[in-house]
């Protein structure tokens, strides 16, 4: 079973939900991030999204837009984020799942990802501009690595598309929590929980909810539908506090620790 | 089915097709189903012609640009006139085709990216026709080097949004417009200005851009009694360029597109995606050549026109490239820039920035070609916009 559906399966015989962070790979270093990430995991992180810095992230409001420009100006590539995938795994079993537009993936050649990042100990990687034809031919070139392509689905998805997803998908669905592009909120859409209502018509895969997610009422909300919520531009945000102050890792564990008492407590099993 | 025509899916070829987060999805197919309805639709069609001859002024004349011809005394040259219709740029011609669309699918709100912002002239312009809520993104350097059409826009009752991302300029303002449209969907559209983007917008502009190109081979047709021998047009996004050629694809005419040379040949000092070392990318949507490094970084670039300054070119382009069917070239600056001022002073024709630079390359190659022939240029727009940027690379350039 690959780590990810072992996470979920544990979580489910567990009786619990998932928490997955994202941060930008490389922000503000990659030393840094490296640091931040393990402390993650050690906070009972369920699964690591390690976003790839893209110069026009088209889908992300502000805050990751930034992180992912700071990413850039410390000159991350692709090849180094997987090498810090390499590094986490070298110190942690927590599932990691790429999230990446396409042509950095594309410019790097997707054969030559897939095997680089098996190797590397990368479990998923989730595409946001790719759909239909171009994701399914990207998915069995990593499941041929033995990788899952994480799909999104959207409010915007229709149930024929859906199914159409559904079908195609392995390790688990993303599910976008409203019409819009990354950014905290303070309140999680109806829309989310209708939309993973529909899906579940369609799947048995886990279905994560993220986009907005900020507070720990909101995760504790999606936790009452959703598999797993996935929580970015609220650390991001935390970690561009940070940066002027130091001590960046321990920062952000502490900030994640108050957003999530339960998962801290639960951590020192992972 | 014609070689020209995309597949199902957008492609031409290996360029193209549709490249955007799942939330996209559904308002591109309502789109694309849409599109594909008026297409065929008579009664649209009436409408859309309407509105090009009463409203925006066409058909455009096709001038011959005597004393130019003399003086350089090779290629008789012609030049379509887009810069006479209403607003001043062949840009009107699809703001027309994509409002009237917009009002049938019963949107409200209606956004649009801008670069020399000619573009964001013709959508507020449209809207302000109309009764449309109108948002325009604009680059902020954009908006410093075009504030008369800043100006015009807001006079036209169009919010217009400074982007201060990236390199400030058109691709930072697609990227503004495409995350505002992903946020707003239900009641917004979105009114792309150029032969670019996902499925089915270049396609669709295409479209709407071709009437050009087919008033300019009839009026050649009747003036000549045959057909011109070169075709030259700018190329940002490319819908000026491709409006011209449509109609003359399947004629047996050459057919040159003139990118932004820009100060050099270095990344970054350019927007010559073919010219000077673009390779093939994803951006914005669509599949096409892109100015990048090799991690696949999208590259900053450069040009005396925010018309042209964008890091890649819409797909069909890069489809004609690949089969031989169009070429390309590039003018510097510099050249644009001289274009500029012996059009302004030879045939009393001020043009916009982005069309000296196809100026520039009719004035390199007509010498060179018999007098006997004759070539068409498309005069895209006019120059009133870019006084003073005309003015501001005089001065730098004397200091
Ligand atoms: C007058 C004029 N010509 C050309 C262009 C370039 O666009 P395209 O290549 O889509 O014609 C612009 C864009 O702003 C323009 O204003």
């Amino acid at each position: 079973m690959s780590r990810i559906a072992s996470k979920f399966a544990e979580l489910h015989s567990a009786g619990r939900k998932g928490f997955i962070p994202f941060v930008s790979a490389g922000d503000p270093d990659l030393e840094t991030s490296l640091e931040i990430v393990l402390a993650l995991a050690e906070l009972g992180a369920d699964i690591i999204e390690l976003g790839v810095p893209f110069s026009d992230p088209m889908a992300d409001g502000p805050t990751i837009q930034a992180s992912s420009m700071r990413a850039l100006d410390n000159g991350v590539r692709l090849e180094d984020v997987i090498e810090m995938s390499r590094q986490i795994r070298v110190r942690s079993e927590v599932p990691i799942v790429l999230f990446s537009y396409l042509n950095p993936l594309y410019q790097y050649g997707l054969e030559r990802l897939a095997s680089d990042a098996a190797d590397a100990g990368i479990d998923g990687v989730l595409v946001t501009d790719a759909v239909d034809e171009e994701a399914a031919e990207i998915g069995s070139i990593l499941r041929d690595s033995g990788l899952d392509l994480i799909s999104l689905i959207a409010p915007t998805t229709s149930d024929e598309r859906l199914a159409k997803i559904a079908a195609n998908a392995s390790g688990f669905l993303y599910a976008v929590s409203r019409a819009g592009v990354t950014g905290a909120r303070l309140e999680t859409s109806s829309a989310a929980e209708e939309l993973v209502r529909r899906a579940r018509k369609f799947t048995d895969l886990p279905v994560a909810v993220g986009f907005g997610i900020s507070t720990r009422e909101q995760i504790e909300e999606v936790w009452e539908y959703a598999d797993a919520a996935v929580v970015g531009s609220a650390i991001v945000a935390e970690i561009e506090r940070s940066i002027p102050v130091g001590n960046v890792p321990e920062r952000v564990r502490a900030f994640v620790a108050s957003l999530l008492p339960a998962v801290a407590n639960a951590g020192t099993e992972n | 089915m014609s070689k020209y025509e995309p597949d199902e899916r957008g492609y031409w070829g290996e360029f193209g097709g549709r490249f955007v987060p799942e939330t996209l999805v559904a308002p591109l197919d309502e789109l694309t189903e849409n599109y594909l309805a008026v297409r065929g639709d008579a009664e649209f069609h009436r409408e859309f012609l309407y509105y090009l001859r009463d409203f925006a002024g066409r058909p455009t004349p096709l001038y011959f640009a005597e004393r130019l011809t003399e003086k350089l005394g090779g290629a008789r040259i012609f030049l379509k006139r887009e810069d006479l219709t209403h607003t001043g740029a062949h840009k009107i011609n699809n703001a027309i085709g994509q409002i009237l669309l917009a009002r049938r699918m019963g949107k409200t709100r209606i956004i649009a990216e801008t670069g020399a912002g000619q573009h964001g002239v013709a959508t507020a312009t449209v809207c302000a026709r109309f009764g449309l809520e109108c948002v325009i993104y604009m680059g902020t350097e954009d908006i410093r080097r075009q504030e008369l059409n800043v100006f015009r826009m807001r006079m036209l009752g169009a919010e217009v949004r400074g982007v201060d991302s990236g390199s400030r300029t058109l691709k930072d303002a697609i990227n503004e417009s495409l995350r505002d449209w992903v946020t707003n969907v239900s009641n917004t559209y979105y009114l792309l200005g150029s032969a670019l983007g996902p499925h089915p917008y270049p396609l669709m502009v295409r479209d709407f851009q071709s009437v050009i190109g087919r008033e300019a081979r009839e009026q050649f047709l009747e003036r000549e009694g045959s057909l011109p021998d070169v075709l030259v047009a700018c190329v940002g996004g490319g819908s000026n360029a491709i409006g011209l050629f449509h109609a003359f694809l399947e004629d047996d005419i050459r057919m040159i597109g003139v990118e932004a040379g820009g100060s050099g040949n270095e990344l970054g000092m350019h927007a010559a995606r073919f010219a000077t070392g673009g390779s093939v990318g994803i951006l914005q949507g669509t599949k096409s050549y892109v100015l990048q490094d090799a991690a696949g970084q999208v590259a900053a670039t450069h040009s005396i026109s925010a018309g042209l300054d964008y890091a890649s070119i819409g797909p069909e382009h890069a489809y004609l490239r690949s089969i031989g069917r169009v070429e390309y070239a590039s003018a510097s600056d510099e050249d644009a820039f001289a274009a500029f001022k012996e059009l302004s002073a030879t045939e009393g024709i001020i043009p916009a920035l982005e069309t000296a630079h196809g100026i520039a390359h009719a004035i390199k190659i007509a010498p060179e070609l018999p007098s006997s022939s004759s070539m068409i240029v498309n005069l895209s727009g006019r120059g009133d916009k870019d006084l003073m940027s005309v003015a501001e690379y005089e001065n730098r350039r004397s200091e």
